[in-house]
C-alpha cells in the first residue's frame, strides 16, 4: 500500500468501517510511515476538536420571540387544545 | 418536562396536541440547530431565521415525520434545506441547485496532499480549554467551500451517517465521501498550521510528482 492509497481510504479507516483485510495492510503501512501516521493522528484530532466544540447560546431576545411565534402557530393549528 | 423522556415519546405526545411536548423538543434541539446554522451561514441574523423556520416547519409537518430517521436527523435536514435556500439567494442562483452548481468540480479524482505534517503541540483536550481555539476552528471552517463545510458539519459534528448526510443534501453517498475526505484534509491542514509543532515537522520522502524548478 502506498501513501496515496492510504489517503483514499482515510475516511473508512478513521470511521472504523474499513474492511479488516485492508485494515491490516493499512496498519502495516502506518507502522513504517511516520508522515502518514501523523496525518491520520491529526485528522482524528481535528474531528475531535470540532465535535467537542461547545454549541452557541441562542440570543435571549430571539429565543423568546421564537417561542412566542411557535405558541401562536400551535394555537392556529390546534384551535381546540387547551394549551 | 423531564429530560428522561425520549424524542419518540415527545413526538408522539406533540402529535396528539400536547404543546408542552413540542416545546420540550424545541428546548432540546434549538441550540444545536442554531449552532449548525451559525456554522453554515456565519451570520446571526440568518441563523435565527433558519432556526425559527426549522421549528415552524417541524410544527407544521410533525405528521409527516415517519420515524425512519431520528427526530434530530429530521430536524437537521429541515435546517439544512432552509440554510441552502439562503445560500442560493445570496448567490442569486435561485434556479440552480447547489448540487448542479458544484457537481463538475467534484468530477476530478484528485485528493489534496497533506503538506504541513507535524504533531500538534497540545492535546485536543488542552486546546479546547483555550478561548483562542474556538476562533481558529471558526476561521478554518469559514474558509472551506460550502459544499465541503456542509458535509463535514452534518457528518462529523452532528454525527449523521453517510447515507443521512447524502439524503439531507440531495447528494450521492459517493459524493458525500469525496467531500468529507476533502473537508477533513483541508481542516487538518489549516489547524496544523496553527497547532502543529514546527520543530517536529515531517517532510514526505516519496512524493511522486515533479517539483517545480
Amino acid at each position: 500500500m502506498k501513501c496515496d492509497d492510504l489517503l483514499r481510504l482515510l475516511n473508512e479507516y478513521v470511521d472504523g468501517t474499513v474492511d479488516p483485510a485492508i485494515c491490516k495492510e493499512f496498519e502495516q503501512h502506518l507502522a513504517g510511515c511516520d508522515p502518514c501516521k501523523v496525518v491520520i493522528d491529526t485528522v482524528r484530532k481535528t474531528i475531535t476538536l470540532y465535535k467537542n466544540d461547545q454549541p452557541y447560546e441562542l440570543p435571549v431576545e430571539f429565543r423568546e420571540r421564537m417561542h412566542r411565534t411557535l405558541r401562536e402557530r400551535w394555537k392556529l393549528k390546534h384551535p381546540t387544545s387547551k394549551a | 418536562m423531564s429530560v428522561d423522556v425520549n424524542d419518540a415519546e415527545l413526538v408522539e405526545r406533540a402529535r396528539a396536541g400536547d404543546l408542552a411536548a413540542f416545546e420540550a423538543l424545541t428546548n432540546r434541539y434549538e441550540r444545536r440547530i442554531y449552532t449548525l446554522a451559525m456554522r453554515i451561514l456565519g451570520n446571526q441574523h440568518d441563523a435565527e431565521d433558519v432556526t425559527q423556520q426549522t421549528f415552524l416547519n417541524a410544527l407544521e409537518h410533525l405528521e409527516d415525520f415517519r420515524g425512519d430517521s431520528s427526530f434530530a436527523t429530521w430536524l437537521f435536514r429541515i435546517a439544512t434545506n432552509a440554510a441552502l435556500k439562503i445560500i442560493r439567494k445570496r448567490r442569486g442562483l435561485d434556479t440552480v441547485s447547489l448540487e448542479q452548481s458544484t457537481e463538475l468540480q467534484d468530477g476530478s479524482d484528485t485528493i489534496p496532499h497533506p503538506e504541513y505534517i507535524a504533531d500538534w503541540r497540545q492535546t485536543p483536550d488542552r486546546l479546547a480549554q483555550q478561548a483562542e481555539t474556538r476562533r481558529v476552528l471558526e476561521q478554518a471552517l469559514a474558509e472551506l467551500d460550502e459544499k465541503h463545510r456542509l458535509v463535514f458539519l452534518l457528518r462529523d459534528v452532528e454525527g449523521l451517517s453517510i447515507r443521512e448526510t447524502a439524503e439531507a443534501l440531495g447528494l450521492t453517498e459517493a459524493n458525500v465521501k469525496v467531500r468529507l475526505l476533502r473537508a477533513r484534509l483541508q481542516l487538518r491542514e489549516k489547524l496544523t498550521h496553527t497547532f502543529g509543532d514546527p520543530e517536529r515537522r515531517l517532510i514526505r520522502a516519496h512524493r511522486h510528482e515533479h517539483k517545480p524548478h
